[in-house]
């Protein structure tokens, strides 16, 4: 009796005394986390917006942003969003292999995109517009920052994930866990077009 | 050489005052003496096994309740020492520097290492005894919010002997609680004590509510959910909304004092107005965080003690959900002051009166609940029954806040301070209290002396009145709160006189109540299951309940289950028969949380004190526990169906 998965919609009827789908549990709970980080980035954009104008006689968004960077870091990430549905794709016709390569891609990607960002980073300290700089650059490199901070988090845990995939094959219990990365994910490219709106766009506007 | 250690432990370590020096000596005692016992009686295993590294809810709730009513004991030792210092004018008996930092370690104990704690230990013994599951939803997650809320208060509590406490109030605005005016480590452990718990807090908000969606026993739709678990489903909508607020508004204080940020700073632009509202979008929020559960645990007992199911089952429900939405609309009443013009507060205002109205509509349906029913003088009643005027008193003072044009008159005087407490006390406290002696014989198959019970009841309501009324009085008359020196000429001595009367009446009944778990952990008689005749699941299993909380899942089929089947039975019907017991599947205990909340310690300690050699490890410590628990596939086991069937016969055969 022990994994089998329980039918959704017979729950009622099914006998299994206190089993539930394990993975199923996680999913919900994923979401609810999930929610909460919207709260979190929610925060952190209304204070950028409150500080956005406070420069403190230092430079503002129109002097600061280069858009083809930001427009690449985007593109980037949003293709990494479609690598990461085609790794799921690939793990639902149960293939290790690819899922794995899928993954792997991603990984590049968002990689590339944490690197783009510290590279903007780096040279806007270098341009004396730091994080003490004002009002609006606390809450500008707060803000990005938390993204940048979430998909380095994010990458991290798609090793760990590649590296259980390939000891232990697709199974009930990392087919959930790549469930959850996935959902994380297309979360943060969510985030990222927000991010590029209210922060790059409206900036330079 | 000699010198400079010198220097370093007089800064490090809090020096100068007598009193510290005999709250030193009496933690290093404490501390050597729960050293000695264990290894004498050679507990160490047994702490490390069945408690330390547990995953199971009950005893996690056990803990958490031991913990907040250590942290009652402080708080409680806090606000005594500032009632001392005012009671009359001129008495020196703390320094003013003192004072601030008690009443900022009383308020900030209170609400967040006091109320949240014993609210969350009574979530975890009860809720998945009274929806019929196993365990929560992730066990293991549980363990680890426990230990981020335990290592969040030690830390918090640490400040106390080195490096020196916080002393900005327990909301700590800034600027005042900025670098530029607080230079000292007090304010850095207030930020990491509450942001390391806060976490836990809400990780636990995330647990619970899945655990209510996704584990109810078989037939229990949600509207056949108990009051207290309805109350715990409202609360945790609401935490999971507002903890992240709090964890960015901490976050972007202590980057303004330790990365040299501009949020709410005076200069570059930042804006300490920001951090009040932001404070506030939690803070309000939190309060109804704390008391929806008490109004979850007054329904149980209201119920159970009048032997009728509850009035209005429904418009319970509808009154809680409401209360959790509106509650995120009445910050700003925090600071009708700040001058945010007459639209914006008449706003408020009007929505801070709104939710006196799901609230009203709580308070009849008890009264209605009891109305023609047989009520029962028991220990959990009589703190239900007291709650009633005091919260009613507490409530319609709100209300009078609420109208913004008089709260510039109310606001910061010790009628507020008097609101607050009342409500606080009257509702919060009083709750926790009827839920404890409700339960307590659910945790530990005993119930505490009625006795004792009786004059720890009294001396709490008496001392309550005695204390804060006086107070409303004091703050008409103009007295300000956080204010530790007054002269003769205000007038305002009499009354405080009376009020730490009052505040030394509720110790006193704090002590009665310690007595009172003493004496009937030593002097007691067994209980069955059911020693309240109770309506709803947790009453049909063992006092205590053994580990897997039920042998076989229980089929629910009305709102009351427990009451049906009892009355279904005295009608000499037949229960269902029972399926076969089965092999019950249980997660495995875990080593990970403790080392994990280690691990934040070490970290918070270093952020604290910006010590990288510190932090650096410290975070590691914590992605290592991450990490390791990812790779680890064997976290749970089967209890074979022998081993179920001779515990359950152990069970009947003691009681």
């Amino acid at each position: 009796m022990a994994q089998t998965v329980a039918h959704k919609g017979n729950h009622a009827a099914d006998h299994d005394h206190g089993h539930h789908d394990p993975n199923d549990l996680k999913v919900v709970g994923f979401w609810f986390f999930l929610i909460s980080d919207v709260i979190l980035f929610s925060v952190l954009f209304s204070t950028f917006i409150v500080l956005r104008n406070n420069t403190a006689g230092g430079p503002d968004g129109k002097e600061l942003f280069e858009l083809p960077g930001v427009i690449w870091e985007t593109f980037i990430l949003l293709t990494s969003s479609f690598t990461s549905g085609l790794a799921t794709l690939a793990m639902n016709r149960g293939k290790k292999s690819q899922l794995i390569g899928w993954l792997v891609v991603t990984a590049i990607l968002g990689a590339a995109f944490v690197g783009l960002e510290v590279n903007e980073f780096v040279k806007m300290v270098n341009e004396g517009a730091g994080f003490s700089r004002s009002a609006f650059l606390s809450s500008f490199f707060t803000l990005v920052g938390t993204h940048g901070l979430h998909v380095s988090v994010g990458l991290c845990w798609m090793i760990g994930l590649m590296i259980q995939l390939g000891r232990r094959g697709i199974t009930e219990t990392t087919k959930g866990k790549v469930t959850l990365i996935s959902l994380y994910w297309h979360f943060l490219d969510v985030i990222w077009i927000f991010l590029l709106t209210i922060v790059y766009l409206m900036g330079v506007m | 050489m000699l010198d400079s250690i010198k220097d370093f432990a007089s800064w490090f370590f809090v020096t100068g005052d007598p009193l510290i020096y005999g709250a030193d000596v009496s933690i290093v005692l404490a501390t050597i003496a729960i050293f000695a016992v264990l290894t004498y009686f050679k507990k160490w295993g047994w702490l490390w096994r069945n408690w330390l590294t547990t995953v199971d809810h009950k005893k996690i709730g056990i803990m958490y309740i031991l913990a907040a009513l250590l942290m009652l004991f402080r708080g409680g030792v806090d606000a005594i020492m500032m009632r001392t210092q005012i009671a009359l004018p001129g008495i020196k008996f703390l320094e003013p520097e003192h004072y601030n930092q008690v009443f900022t370690t009383h308020g900030t104990i209170m609400i967040l290492f006091m109320a949240m704690p014993l609210m969350f230990g009574l979530f975890n013994i009860i809720i998945p005894l009274q929806i019929g599951a196993r365990d929560v939803a992730y066990p293991f997650l549980n363990s680890v919010s426990f230990w981020l809320f335990f290592v969040g208060a030690m830390l918090f509590n640490l400040s106390f002997v080195i490096g020196g406490s916080p002393d900005a109030g327990w909301t700590s605005y800034p600027p005042l609680s900025e670098l530029m005016h607080n230079p000292g480590v007090g304010e850095n452990f207030y930020i990491w004590g509450i942001q390391i718990s806060g976490i836990g807090s809400l990780a636990t908000g995330i647990n619970f509510i899945v655990t209510l969606i996704k584990m109810r026993a078989p037939g229990m739709t949600l509207m056949k959910m108990p009051m207290f678990s309805w109350s715990v489903f409202a609360t945790c909508i609401i935490i999971i909304l507002a903890f992240p607020i709090l964890t960015v508004t901490l976050a972007l204080l202590f980057l303004d004092r330790f990365a040299g940020g501009h949020f709410f700073t005076l200069d570059m632009g930042g804006n300490p107005m920001m951090y009040i509202n932001l404070f506030w979008m939690w803070g309000h929020p939190e309060v109804y965080i704390v008391v929806l559960p008490a109004f979850g645990i007054y329904s149980e007992v209201v119920a159970t003690f009048s032997r009728k199911s509850i009035f209005g089952y429904k418009s319970m429900v509808f009154a809680m959900l409401v209360i959790s939405i509106v509650s995120f609309f009445t910050w700003l009443h925090h600071f009708f002051t700040m001058g945010s013009g007459a639209d914006i507060n008449a706003f408020f205002a009007i929505t801070t009166m709104i939710i006196a109205i799901p609230t009203g509509v709580k308070i009849f349906n008890w009264l209605f609940t009891m109305y023609r029913g047989r009520i029962r003088f028991e220990l959990p009643m009589m703190w239900t029954i007291a709650f009633i005027p005091c919260f009613v008193v507490g409530g319609m003072t709100g209300v009078m806040l609420a109208v913004a044009p008089a709260d510039f008159q109310f606001h910061n005087s010790y009628f507020l301070i008097a609101h607050f407490h009342q409500v606080l006390i009257g509702g919060v406290v009083f709750g926790y209290f009827a839920g404890l002696y409700y339960w307590w014989p659910k945790m530990f198959g005993f119930k505490l002396n009625h006795k004792l019970g009786v004059w720890a009841f009294w001396f709490w309501n008496i001392g309550f009145y005695v204390c804060f009324m006086p107070q409303y009085s004091l703050g008409l008359m103009g007295m300000t709160r956080r204010i530790s020196e007054y002269t003769w000429d205000t007038g305002w001595a009499p009354l405080n006189f009376i009020s730490t009367i009052g505040a030394l009446m509720m110790g006193i009944g704090f002590l009665f109540q310690v007595a009172q778990i003493l004496y009937s952990t030593f002097k007691h008689k067994k209980v069955g299951n059911d020693p309240w005749d109770g309506r709803t699941l947790e009453w049909t299993t063992a006092s205590p309940a053994p580990e897997y909380n039920f042998a076989i899942t229980p089929h629910v089929h009305a709102v009351d289950d427990w009451w049906a089947t009892k009355e279904r039975r005295a009608k000499g019907i037949a229960d269902d028969p029972l399926p076969p017991i089965e092999p019950i599947h249980m997660p495995k205990n875990s080593i990970i949380p403790p080392i994990m909340g280690l691990a934040w310690f070490v970290a918070g300690f270093g952020f604290v004190f910006d010590w990288w050699w510190f932090y650096i490890p410290g975070m590691l410590g914590v992605a290592i526990c991450m990490i390791a628990r990812s790779f680890s596939y064997d976290t749970d086991y089967y209890i074979p169906v022998d081993e179920v069937k001779r515990t359950e016969e152990a069970i009947r055969g003691s009681v």
